[in-house]
């Protein structure tokens, strides 16, 4: 290095300081962009629903209106009932169809279904709603638990089934073929090698599904409907956090909107922590 | 022939395709029970695709087919009484790259195959993968962390553990893709003599690019070109008199 140079080196790296401090501003402002409208939703319903929340909120019946108190109780474990129900419907089915999709798709079969599951994902839910009311709703008589678990699971089942495709196309053939190779047949291979390599970015997929199918509305209105009592079978109406709020949202009463911005705040909080742990989840097994 | 009656696997005018592109042709070629045979040739000539005729791996990489037999102790394996399943699991294969089941320990990963076959009790299972870990020249090494993902150790050491998990399942046959292309010379020096304490108990099928290794190691070279076998005969005489020119041009390095 000659002295002539020696000195510019230093505005060199001043300057580059300064266009990676630059950047730095503008990342930083688009991604405060991003995140405040996440921010102000988030905060809003914190504040509206907070006031509401107490402990009978959890396990009380909702009261009758132009009285005070009550709670979601119905609600709360309508939600997990169903979301339990529809996850126990479509997981294993979404698993095997995104795994069969994935594994074979040389076979048309394959590329009919994958075409299939690719509609199904951007089907409207409220469409998804009308389908199980007249397949189940209008056959079966009745609104109940059942028609509404299976509106969920069919908006459900292509989620799982796109997230497990896509993962296990991730995996290298070398994994197969060495599980193969190791004289086992394609089927344990699939299942219990493949499945298993790919098995915390899949949950992650499973994760989402459920988050979607807690906060979705439309297909619940006319299959499961709304219940204002426990419900004592699962062929009854039964409630559910998200018609709740709606019920509630769109009553005349003072009372009822502050219980509707309640459940908003549990149902976001909840959705949250599923995002929240499924992504912590993923982290931690894939360091 | 005197040599396919001795072989303990042999193939018989084995054609391999790729859709219409005839990658292996007509060749014969057997290796006798605790040999090293080791194939040779320049890249692209077959030698992968021959070997995994042998444990008929070629027939699952979609629109391929093959003709011919391959004799394991006798029986051939392409009949249509066989099958393929069973095959692979007395004739194991090692790959170019080091692959461990990404989610899985390093015990775990030596004992797939015998848990996922089922069957085994777990002490069974135990003993066999200290065995096999010792037969790989790994045990030393990992005895103290069974139980860190196999994807944790150095490639060497991955190398070694592939070759292990091939051999839980304890089969008659190890076909050995490259095995050592990708690791550094004293990872590889550690497989070569791992492979020469090996061959007492299996009969090894070795593809490598690299000559010094095939002299080492093998008992019996075959030569490929362009999909067909060349030359095959003794290691030593293989490599000190060819009979065939291309042999020779290609070991002395003139071309491949
Ligand atoms: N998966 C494949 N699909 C199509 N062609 C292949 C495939 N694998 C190998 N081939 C072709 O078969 C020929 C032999 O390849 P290979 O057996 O891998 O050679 P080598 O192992 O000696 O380098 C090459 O011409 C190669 O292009
Ligand atoms: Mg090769």
């Amino acid at each position: 290095m000659s002295k002539a140079d020696a000195p510019r080196l230093p505005r060199i790296q001043r300057r580059r300081h300064f266009k990676s401090l630059m950047a730095n501003a503008v990342i930083m402002t688009l991604a405060g962009f991003a995140i405040l409208p996440l921010i102000l939703v988030f905060s809003y319903i914190a504040r509206s629903g907070f006031p509401a929340l107490n402990l009978d909120f959890f396990y009380k019946l909702p009261a009758p209106a132009g009285e005070t108190g009550g709670g979601m109780g119905n609600a709360i474990l309508g939600s997990v009932a169903m979301v339990i129900m529809s996850g126990v419907m479509s997981i294993p089915p979404g698993l095997l169809c995104g795994l069969y999709v994935a594994e074979f798709s040389h076979q048309k079969l394959a590329r009919l279904l994958r075409f299939v599951i690719d509609l199904m994902t951007g089907v409207p839910s409220i469409v998804i709603g009308l389908f199980a009311y007249a397949m189940l709703v209008v056959p079966l008589g009745g609104f109940s638990a059942w028609a509404g678990s299976a509106a969920l699971g069919i908006i459900m089942m292509p989620i799982v089934s796109r997230t497990t495709e896509e993962i296990l196309r991730l995996i290298p053939d070398q994994l197969r073929e060495s599980g193969l190779a190791l004289g086992l047949p394609r089927w344990k291979v699939l299942l219990r090698l493949i499945m298993r390599a790919g098995r915390s970015a899949i949950a992650t997929g499973v994760f989402l599904a459920v988050a979607r199918a807690s906060g979705e509305t439309a297909p619940l209105l006319f299959t499961s409907f709304n219940n204002q009592y426990w419900s004592k079978s699962l062929s009854e109406p039964i409630a559910s956090l998200p018609v709740q709020i709606y019920t509630y949202a769109i009553s005349p009463y003072e009372e009822w909107h502050r219980l509707a911005w309640a459940g908003s705040l549990i149902l976001v909080t909840v959705v949250f922590a599923i995002n929240l742990l499924s992504r912590l989840l993923l982290k931690r097994t894939s360091n | 022939m005197q040599k396919v009656s001795t072989a303990v696997i042999a193939a018989e005018n084995i054609s391999a395709w790729y859709g219409s592109n005839r990658a292996v042709i007509d060749i014969s070629l057997g290796v006798n029970p605790g040999e090293v045979l080791a194939l040779i040739g320049p890249s692209g000539c077959g030698k992968s695709t021959f070997l995994r005729c042998l444990n008929r791996m070629h027939e699952e990489i979609d629109h391929t087919r093959s003709e011919g037999r391959v004799l394991y102790k006798g029986e051939d394996i392409y009949s249509d009484d066989v099958d393929p399943v069973a095959v692979r699991s007395c004739i194991g294969m090692v790959f170019q790259k080091a692959n461990p089941f990404p989610t899985m320990s390093v015990a775990e990963n030596v004992a797939a195959g015998l848990r996922l076959r089922g069957g085994f009790s777990r002490s069974e299972i135990e003993s066999r993968v200290e065995g096999a870990l010792r037969k790989a020249a790994l045990w030393e090494e990992v005895k103290n962390k069974l139980r860190a993902p196999g994807t944790s150790l150095s490639g060497g050491q991955q190398q070694r553990l592939c070759i292990a998990r091939a051999l839980a399942v304890q089969p008659e046959i190890l076909l050995m893709d490259e095995p050592t292309s990708a690791l550094d010379p004293i990872s590889t020096g550690r497989i070569e003599e791992l492979m020469t304490e090996l061959k007492k108990s299996v009969t090894i099928i070795i593809v490598t690019h690299n000559m010094q290794q095939a002299a080492r190691i093998s008992d019996q070279t075959a030569f490929f070109l362009m999909g067909k076998l060349v030359e095959h005969g003794n290691t030593e005489q293989i490599f000190n008199s060819p009979t065939r020119e291309e042999t020779e041009n290609y070991i002395s390095g003139r071309f491949g």
